[in-house]
């Protein structure tokens, strides 16, 4: 009985979200400082160092950590005041269980009755319905040992095929792109090679405000001579800077890439040695494209051709050049195909495997990268490996001390979970760090699944709004009381230390995981010590996976300020960039040029719908906002979702700023005030995606899903933009200076 | 220059993250008051943002203007917020510093303002906003330092209509000879940032 115990607004005022805006004891307690840990930040998957400081077991502060070296104590927003998610009012702090007579919704019970109602829930549904009726949900925000332990966990412990992560929402449809024409899923550079690039392709990634960091190594390489090309749909704040802006109409980037290839080819703009010698496929490719001339191009995307015209001039003449993708491109019903078309471009002109050079997905989540290779996705196993494949399932049986039969086959993934939830088919879910119904398109459709689940237990710190389903919540571990890795945006394996100990009864997740196992009797598949066990099992879970990181130690990562993989052996100094002398990782060492048509987004616009709705991020929020929301100053930056609409759609609909929209999909509709600006295509509508209830853009959005990836097409919808009918409009003005002149307080300026 | 470094400003790299607003407000000196502006340029046409710390006036027109002489300069020529017991919170330096830096807190009646972290700066660590900005639009290190990392010659003369203001804290141009910067008069645009989607076009 999955279902809210009591409304939604009588949950938020017990659970939050509220805001913390102050460190414990306020500004000016004058804590003495106990000790300063280095770290990493917890959002994003720049995984920015950081120092935490310490006072009486709880972080006060942060000091910039200079001396590592991708972000030299630079940091975002999100960076600066991660430090205030802890001491938070919000934090669990005991198990709960489901309880509608009880005040709060939930009442407080012992671990022990929280952990064994759970076994025994997991028992039942195995029983009856077979154990791939229980799923498992699990998030990327995690450590490489706690991904790592989930995937044995699930495959061991629960016995369920039915495992994913909501890296499924992030960066799949790159990882699948990557892994079929280059045999390996990771992005292929360093990131100081970004400032020895002669031009840069910025491709669906408002690096500005999702990757902040990147920006510097961008300007890096323009303070060289770079040239930059951005494609979006927005000007973003990047973008304002461009020599060429491709301003396209969402769901079209594999015609605008498909076009560059065509200029290149037909200008010879090509590396054809290297096309030779090292890759496979070209013909196909170039045919796909013959025509996808850019004055045809010029019509499906809605760019001038002699932009595209320019941009390719630029990529294929530059003797070095990055081109840098994200969720932009990736998160289509076409996600694998943009990537390809993308990664085609860097083979054409053979720009791989030298500084300067590459094709390179901006991995989104703070473990995006390590959390997929580590076994935690329904498909693969530790290393990267396929679970399908017999050779591979042997080799990690062989280290689990498992027989193969036991590890189950490849699941289904985190949107098919909600839609077998949906439809009876599986009855019981466990989750950690995963608020679907933030995240997952048609948050209706998953509102009704959760609502269907006969047992639902949720592993967090904070109850999300995914969390209010569930049957028990047991509160887990911040980022900052646990010690693990994570591997980032660049494939460098770092060190996360411990600041604090979780507070209450709290746990450190993999603790519970381990309990749950043992409770299940499957205990002696889980006799660990410690999360650096866990690191070394899975390093030797890893390796010959194409992800090996069988040479790294905790001691290494540390000294060396982290480590690339792969790492095959003990003393390899890990592998900064991939493909060099043009060896990729197919078995005949050669790349897959895929060929790559333009085909429509599942949804296109009628007259019904006529305007292209995308969605996206801001800079002072991370993901479903679980952790952001409760941040004072992150909240008071961008409180509540904008529409941002252009003049002239604005003029058709009758709005100004701060009017508000109703905004209408086949899903569904929500409300919100409008942001009249000149930075977005007239035909396109964008509105971000952090907020739950009726601030929800993913109310709105299409549960199509990329064939292969199986990534939704959060970027592309049909919608319908009407002025809201008697609906008061608020001031949105931007507050920046604003709220700070005659020392008004934030509130009260707007 | 505090031990021979320097705070460089170049707006036209700022992203409008706000990271230097929340850095600003962990400053030991006035913890839990962000005293760094950031304005949009042209809100609704572009994304454009800037970033404004104290450019730490040689002459500083705030302490000219102070009817209290409430507003010091140090030692290393930092221009500090006004002196608590003598503020009158009259705001005549909100209105007259050409940069629009002070601001006039009505709790605790008192102008306040940027002081270059001197918490920091005076112990060789680099301001918290320069310190976590990812863009670089803010940049404290030596001349040196700048010179090895990023193209452009730094300037520290500016102009408001008849007044020349030379300031501690430089801003990037491509030829320093230039004279002083008129800040009313300068536009710096990509063409096609006049029409971005190509509407004009079709």
């Amino acid at each position: 009985m999955a279902q809210p115990p009591l409304s939604e607004q009588q949950l938020i005022e017990r659970y939050g979200p509220h805001l913390n805006q102050a460190p414990p004891g306020g500004w000016d307690a004058g804590l003495k400082i106990d000790k300063v840990v280095d770290t990493h930040c917890c959002f994003c998957g720049q995984q920015c160092g950081i120092k935490l400081k310490v006072a009486n077991n709880q972080v006060v502060g942060f000091e910039p950590r200079y001396e590592f070296p991708f972000n030299q104590g630079k940091l975002c927003p999100k960076g600066v005041k991660r430090y205030l998610q802890g001491n938070h009012p919000d934090r669990l702090l005991e198990p709960l269980e489901r309880d509608p007579s009880a005040a709060a919704g939930f009442r407080p019970v012992t671990w022990d009755h929280a952990l064994d109602r759970t076994v025994a829930e997991i028992r039942r549904i195995g029983d009856q319905f077979g154990p791939d009726a229980f799923a498992l949900l699990s998030g990327v925000s995690l450590t490489n040992e706690k991904s790592y332990l989930i995937g044995k966990f699930a495959r061991l412990a629960l016995g369920t095929a039915n495992l994913d992560y909501n890296g499924r929402l992030c960066m799949v449809s790159a990882g699948a792109a990557s892994k079929r024409a280059l045999g390996v899923d990771r992005a292929p550079n360093p990131w100081s090679d970004i400032p020895l690039a002669d031009v840069i392709i910025v491709a669906g990634a408002n690096v500005a405000e999702c990757a902040p960091i990147t920006t510097s190594y961008i300007w890096r390489a323009r303070d060289r001579g770079a040239k930059l090309i951005v494609a979006d749909p927005r000007v973003t704040p990047l973008a304002r800077t461009a020599d060429v802006f491709l301003g396209l109409r969402p769901g079209t980037d594999s015609a605008l890439y498909g076009s560059i290839l065509h200029v290149l080819i037909e200008n010879d703009w090509l590396d054809h040695a290297y096309i030779d010698a090292h890759t496979n496929g070209f013909d196909e490719a170039a045919a796909a494209v013959a025509d996808h001339t850019p004055q045809w191009a010029s019509e499906v995307c809605g760019v001038p051709a002699d932009r595209i015209i320019e941009a390719a001039r630029l990529w294929g003449t530059s003797a070095t050049g990055m081109l840098l993708h994200a969720r932009g491109i990736e998160h289509q019903s076409k996600g694998v195909e943009n990537v390809n078309a993308c990664i085609n471009l860097g083979l054409a002109t053979g720009k791989y495997g030298r500084p300067g050079c590459g094709v390179c997905t901006i991995t989104g989540q703070g473990n995006g990268q390590g959390g997929r290779e580590q076994g935690h996705k329904c498909d693969q196993l530790p290393g990267n490996r396929d679970i399908t494949n017999p050779e591979h399932r042997a080799f990690v049986a062989s280290v689990w001390g498992c027989d193969v039969d036991e590890i189950p086959g490849k699941g289904i993934t985190a949107q098919e979970i909600v839609e077998a939830i949906h439809d009876g088919e599986i009855k019981g879910l466990l989750s950690i760090c995963f608020n679907p119904l933030v995240s997952l398109p048609d948050t209706t459709f998953t509102r009704e699944a959760l609502d269907k689940l006969e047992y639902y237990a949720v592993i967090d710190f904070f109850l999300s709004e995914t969390a209010h389903h569930a049957d028990i919540v047991l509160p887990g571990s911040l980022h900052e009381e646990d010690e693990g890795t994570v591997t980032t945006v660049e494939g460098r394996c770092v060190k996360i230390n411990a600041a604090v100990d979780p507070p209450g009864q709290a746990r450190l997740d993999w603790d519970i995981f381990r309990d749950l196992a043992h409770r299940l009797g499957k205990g002696h598949y889980f006799d660990f010590d410690g999360t650096e066990d866990l690191f070394d099992e899975m390093c030797r879970a890893s390796a010959g996976g194409s992800a090996d990181y069988a040479g790294m130690t905790w001691d290494r990562i540390v000294d060396e300020q982290g480590i690339f993989w792969p790492c095959p052996e003990p003393g390899h100094p890990g592998t900064p960039r991939l493909f060099e002398g043009g060896k990729f990782f197919h078995p005949d060492g050669k790349a897959k040029f895929f060929p790559i048509r333009y085909r429509d987004p599942a949804e296109v616009v009628d007259d019904d719908y006529p305007i292209w709705l995308t969605t996206g991020r801001v800079v002072s929020q991370y993901l479903s906002g679980t952790q952001t929301r409760r941040i004072a100053q992150l909240v008071d930056q961008y409180p509540e979702p904008l529409c941002e609409i252009h003049p002239r759609l604005a003029a058709t609909v009758g709005v100004e700023s701060g009017d508000r929209v109703t905004v209408t999909s086949r899903r569904g509709a929500i409300t919100v005030p409008a942001k009249v600006v000149e930075t977005i295509r007239p035909d396109t509508v964008f509105i971000p995606y952090h907020w739950p209830g009726d601030k929800a853009a993913n109310t709105l959005t299409n549960r199509a899903l990329d064939p292969i990836s199986k990534i939704p097409e959060y970027k592309v919808s049909a919608v319908r933009v009407e002025k809201a009918a008697g609906e008061a409009a608020v001031s949105i003005t931007d507050t920046r200076d604003t709220r700070l002149h005659d020392g008004e307080t934030p509130e009260a300026a707007r | 220059m505090i031990g021979g470094q320097m705070f460089v400003i170049d707006q036209s790299r700022c992203i409008g993250c706000e990271a230097c607003v929340h850095a600003c407000e962990e400053c030991g000196t006035h913890r839990g008051t962000s005293l760094i502006h950031l304005e949009q340029i042209d809100p609704g046409v572009s994304t454009q943002t800037a970033p404004m710390v104290c450019m730490h006036c040689e002459d500083p027109t705030c302490a000219k203007v102070c009817p209290a002489d409430a507003i010091k300069q140090n030692e290393a020529g930092v221009v500090q917020s006004a002196l608590e017991p003598r503020c009158i919170g009259c705001s005549n330096c909100v209105l007259a510093c050409p940069f629009g830096v002070p601001r006039y807190f009505p709790e605790p009646d008192q102008m306040m303002k940027c002081d270059m972290c001197y918490d920091r700066t005076s112990q060789g660590l680099a301001p918290m906003c320069a310190s976590v900005c990812p863009s670089e639009a803010l940049w404290y290190g030596t001349a040196e330092q700048f010179a090895e990392r990023r193209p452009g010659q730094l300037i520290n003369d500016f102009k408001f209509g008849n007044q020349n203001v030379r300031t501690h804290v430089a801003t990037v141009v491509n030829d320093r000879n230039q004279g002083p910067l008129d800040l009313a008069t300068m536009t710096v645009r990509e063409r096609w940032q006049d029409d971005p989607f190509g509407l004009g076009a079709g």
